[in-house]
């Protein structure tokens, strides 16, 4: 297919942009196979160049024959373009809506997408699963790397190679992974150095409406247990809502058959529950005339701080039974693709202080999102303003940034990245130049030959002229597990992501611009500072006597 | 762990009903704190109790903390910690007495209006007797006064109580006074009347023979009700609100529920609302505006106080800070003894109207980091010494009041107190440069832009505080440059000079970097902090069980206390 065919007007001149807090421009309009862009031919006026992918939904209305379109986007903004002739701005209208929505992945645009940069280190190998395990193995000889998986037919939605308690062997592993759901069998997923205690993801137990059993499941998990301790199973699901799963072949751990394990259930919603959440939470930050009393209730309404909350909850759960309690602990949803994954890895930013690193963090992301098989694809689809069925679509993702950016906002001088970071990610889970949020788990992405075809988001992020924006002055290493408050008060609305398009910007950008300041300038002394007491040193020592001062 | 509270601060104690460990005693504090004893013995519980009701409850000023606080100060330094604000300064430095006002003495003796201060600024064409006519058609004899003067535009902000009007009632001396102050505004062919209540209840007083100006009576008024509600609906708001977050094991919708229905943020959102409308009216249109309620002493103190901070960055500087309290609050009869229940009195005038306006200033600094020279530190700081009774400034109704006392002479001011640990409560973002630049600040009023002030509400809660606090950190950095700062002259100097001296000028300690100074201040913050404060969950059964606390009372992360 050409993208020829769906652009009837490729140009259209004299149509105004508006966007909130910034002012009009007047330009051309050109669509390309893309992108949107609007050039107004003046040099000091910014462009917009915006990609199609990243359009959620579009509005058109006519007054006359001026039509306007109204572009809501995935990274929430709404911009709104007016354009000259009725037949003009429906082509342009159809064009967008077309190309915002092509069904194949092998036209989005990180497949056509050259960098205009060198990439130096490529960001498809510098997560690899078996240099992960590296480092575990330099701590215990419990666990190895399997490769049961290789040919992903095991567990279509794992990676190749994930890491299993030694003394469980691939055979072992194949018949557990027929007792998980979608065959994913417990796999590691964070080792606690402190204490050697581990936390475990897997899918649901096929348990079903008569109690199965699974004898290598049990020795599976209970492999993972030290002489005599105990551990806990964290199911994401509300009681009632696990039992309901029996029905269609679920379940969950029995006390029975796991005696040694102690199951705890949390209530963390998924899909569509998600989806209308993050739809009423948009509604209401962009609704502009509400007085003081509907904004809390419309809030409330949405329910999105209350997922917020259960979420960082279960994970400073998890982590409690880690570090506090000394004990494993496995958790599983429904799939295991994703509330545990919100759990799993929100789990170790608490517990582990190289998750809060840059690197550290971009590793997380690609262990216990991209490679633990979260279905970015289908979950990220669509954002607050469709308003087709939702079906596959659900904020799994941004929530998880949400309560990072929570805990980050507790402890702002303990993580490496900044709240920019965040944001940085959730644009491109949505729409991307990089392949890197692509497909739906590793299988997808060898069979779409991402790493060959695409330039991945961290070769681009990690260059020091990027970094240097997600950094966080304030950045101090913090070893301790930092323990994060839950009560409502505490949590509050993302407004960097939430009401980043209706606020003007501008004083707080030179509020975070001078807080860099302070610190800069305080590290600029320390240098002279050392810099004049060497070279005092030296002239004393009489070595230096050469030397000016 | 000791704690000490002071006595003022109790708002209430409470006894519960008797548990297994002892009898639990709540003790709820103004400066919301909360705490709560469990004593073992319920007759100790009982002494405890009655000494505590009757300590609470003095009578008359001279029982209060600030009459025998002594800060270890000659009578010298007391002296000028008096003089540090200076009101007749503060007009001379907004241009006033100028061409078209001038100071009145009218009021030397207290006898126009008692709850007014002393030295007043009016119209030069308002004679003595249209002031003293125009007193006696207002609420109090609270007359129109100049309170702020926008020089760049000549137009004034005055204040007053309501007229007397009652259903038809005229008084030719005040339509004369709004006239004067009409004319005195060369840039404006109309005043703005700003009626801070909602109109049902204007309209309301008016059958008790008060009420509001008749647009007809008046030349060239324009009138405007703004709508804020009375004392008795703000204590019942902040009561509801501290309920609401009180509340152990709070879910998130009744959080946002509770917060919604108390109506607070909606109340501190007309307060922000209504300033801006006379920022707006002032140095947008040039208009002199008029702004009073029913008495002209809390919804007038919170407008003018905050308009005048919206429109003068001075205001926003620490120093203009105390200015402008001294002056729209302390001087004009805020009766702090009655609103803050300093003596034992009618628990219906209590009213949490000042903590209102520090609320409203610290949305604007959420708004606007770097417009304010203080931090949030400085206005807890503020609103705990309002309410300790420890400082002279805040005790009693009116200036008079305070004569009569002589506080000046038996107390110590809050303002030197608070200068001399100054360090303390700025704001490392503050930018003059910005302020000069953009002088009057217009804040966004979109609701989602009024928030929760937590670490004023749960200022003792520690587990609710962000675990390492920004500010903190921001102030250490900052002092640490101005240690290096130093240092690097004196290095540089030293190596022009003569190197023998170098070692005796830096400090060994120095030698490797200067490591950030401890600091001590009210804030807690807790890196990492732990597990268990926060109860994620209740880890029961037999290997998840927590040992007991023995015979302590953790309420809200707040107290520890055995008995």
């Amino acid at each position: 297919m050409e993208f020829a065919e769906l652009i009837k007007t490729p140009r259209v001149d004299g149509v105004v942009l508006h966007r909130p807090f910034m002012p009009t421009v007047e330009g051309t309009l050109c669509l390309t196979g893309h992108h949107l862009i609007l050039s107004s031919r003046q040099d000091n006026t910014e462009e917009l160049w915006l990609l199609h992918s990243n359009i959620d939904y579009i509005e058109k209305r006519f007054v006359g024959s001026l039509g306007t379109i109204i572009v809501k986007c995935k990274d929430l903004r709404i911009i709104q373009l007016d354009i000259p002739g009725m037949e003009e701005c429906l082509n342009i209208a159809s064009s967008i809506e077309a190309l915002s929505t092509l069904d194949s992945v092998s036209l989005m645009y990180p497949f056509f997408y050259r960098p205009m940069f060198e990439v130096v280190e490529d960001g498809w190998n510098m997560f690899l699963p078996e240099e992960a395990f590296k480092e575990i193995e330099t701590l215990t000889d419990e666990w190895r790397l399997s490769s049961v998986n290789k040919d992903f037919g095991v567990c279509p939605t794992y990676p190749q190679l994930v890491a299993v308690p030694k003394a469980v062997d691939d055979d072992t592993l194949r018949k557990v992974a027929t007792f998980r759901h979608g065959g994913r069998f417990p796999v590691l997923s964070y080792y606690h150095k402190k204490n050697g205690m581990v936390m475990m993801r897997a899918g649901q137990p096929l348990t079903g409406t008569n109690g199965r059993r699974c004898k290598e499941d049990e020795k599976l998990i209970n492999a993972t247990l030290r002489p005599g301790k105990r551990g806990y199973i964290i199911d994401t699901r509300a009681i009632n809502v696990a039992q309901q799963a029996k029905a269609r072949g679920g379940g969950f751990e029995q006390e029975a058959s796991y005696p040694q394990w102690r199951r705890i259930h949390k209530a963390i919603e998924r899909y569509n529950i998600l989806q209308e959440s993050l739809i009423k939470l948009v509604e209401a930050c962009n609704d502009q005339s509400q007085s003081m009393d509907r904004w809390l209730s419309k809030l409330e309404a949405s329910n999105w701080q209350t997922h917020v909350k259960e979420i960082v909850t279960t994970a400073c759960l998890a982590a409690q039974c880690i570090d506090r309690e000394g004990a494993s602990v496995l958790v599983h949803g429904t799939e295991g693709t994703d509330s545990t994954l919100q759990v799993t890895s929100l789990a170790q930013i608490i517990l582990d202080p190289c998750c809060r690193t840059m690197r550290g963090f971009q590793s997380l992301v690609e262990r216990e999102w991209l490679q633990a098989g979260h279905p970015f694809q289908q979950r990220c689809a669509q954002s607050a303003y469709s308003n087709s069925k939702a079906r596959l679509e659900a904020p799994v993702f941004l929530l998880f940034l949400d309560c990072v950016w929570q805990v980050l906002r507790q402890f702002p001088c303990s993580f490496q990245f900044n709240e920019h970071f965040l944001v940085l990610l959730f644009e491109h889970a949505y729409a991307s130049q990089f392949g890197t949020f692509l497909g739906n788990n590793a299988a997808e992405r060898l069979k779409l030959k991402l790493p060959q075809k695409t330039v991945s988001l961290w070769s681009w992020v990690n260059r020091p002229q990027e970094m240097e924006r997600f950094l966080n002055p304030l950045y101090e290493p913090n070893n301790l597990v930092i323990w994060p408050s839950v009560a409502p008060q505490s949590l509050l609305l993302w407004e960097g992501v939430f009401l980043r398009w209706n606020r003007s910007s501008k004083c707080l950008d030179e509020a975070y611009d001078e807080m860099v300041h302070i610190i800069e300038y305080n590290k600029e002394l320390q240098s002279k500072v050392n810099a004049l007491r060497r070279q005092l040193a030296q002239l004393e020592t009489g070595d230096g006597l050469l030397e000016t001062p | 762990i000791e704690h000490l509270i002071l006595h003022h601060h109790i708002s209430s104690v409470e006894k519960l009903s008797l548990t297994t460990s002892g009898c639990p005693l709540l003790i709820q504090c103004r400066n919301f704190r909360v705490v709560h004893f469990v004593v073992p013995r319920e007759r100790d519980c009982h002494d405890l109790y009655s000494s505590l009701l009757r300590l609470l409850r003095p009578v008359s000023f001279d029982e209060l903390y600030a009459f025998s606080y002594n800060p270890k100060q000659n009578d010298q330094q007391r002296e000028e910690g008096w003089q540090l604000i200076d009101l007749s300064a503060e007009f001379e430095r907004m241009g006033v007495p100028c061409d078209q006002w001038h100071w009145t003495d009218v009021n030397r003796e207290y006898k126009v209006c008692d709850s007014y201060p002393r030295d007043l600024y009016v119209p030069v064409a308002a004679s003595k007797p249209i002031i003293v006519g125009s007193s006696k058609f207002r609420s109090k004899g609270r007359f129109p006064a100049l309170t702020y003067f926008y020089q760049e535009k000549k137009a004034a902000v005055c204040r007053c109580s309501q007229p007397l009007s009652g259903f038809s009632a005229r008084c030719l001396e005040d339509e004369h006074m709004l006239q004067a102050i009409s004319k005195a505004n060369p840039n404006s062919r109309y005043i703005y009347v700003m009626d801070t209540r909602p109109k049902l209840n204007a309209l309301a007083n008016r059958a008790a023979g008060k009420g509001y100006e008749n647009e007809d009576n008046y030349s060239n008024i324009r009138f405007q009700f703004v709508g804020i509600e009375n004392i008795h609906v703000m204590r019942a708001s902040l009561q509801k609100l501290l309920e609401v977050v009180g509340a152990r094991a709070l879910s998130v919708t009744d959080y946002l529920l509770g917060l919604e229905s108390s109506g607070w943020l909606r109340h501190i959102k007309a307060i922000v609302d209504a300033a801006i409308f006379l920022s707006k009216a002032v140095t947008a249109e040039g208009a002199s505006v008029l702004v009073h309620c029913s008495d002209g002493w809390d919804r007038t103190a919170q407008v003018c106080s905050l308009g005048a901070l919206l429109m003068d960055p001075y205001y926003r500087t620490l120093k203009g800070f105390m200015v402008l309290i001294e002056k729209d609050w302390i001087s004009f009869g805020h009766k702090f003894a009655d609103r803050c229940d300093q003596l034992d009195g009618d628990p219906k005038e209590v009213s949490p109207i000042f903590t209102q306006f520090l609320d409203c200033v610290w949305q604007l600094s959420e708004q606007f980091p770097q417009a304010f020279q203080f931090s949030e530190w400085f206005l807890i700081q503020i609103h705990e010494h309002v309410h300790s009774c420890q400082f002279g400034n805040f005790l009693c109704n009116s200036q008079r009041q305070r004569e009569e006392l002589q506080l000046r002479e038996k107390t110590y001011s809050l303002w030197s107190f608070l200068l001399s640990e100054q360090h303390n409560y700025e704001n490392p973002l503050y930018s003059a440069a910005l302020a000069e630049r953009n002088p009057v600040l217009e804040p966004s009023t979109q609701p989602c832009h009024f928030k929760f002030w937590t670490n004023m509400y749960h200022q003792y809660d520690r587990t609710m505080h962000p675990r390492q606090s920004l500010l903190k950190h921001l102030l250490a950095v900052r002092e640490s440059s101005c240690a290096l700062e130093k240092t690097a002259h004196e290095l540089e100097a030293v190596g022009a000079r003569d190197l023998s001296v170098l070692l005796h000028v830096v400090p060994p300690t120095l030698m490797c970097g200067e490591g950030l100074p401890a600091r001590s201040d009210g804030e807690r913050t807790v890196e990492g902090s732990s597990a268990t404060e926060n109860s994620y969950a209740e880890l029961q059964g037999p290997f998840g069980a927590k040992a007991e606390p023995h015979l302590v009372s953790l309420e809200f992360g707040v107290a520890r206390m055995t008995c």
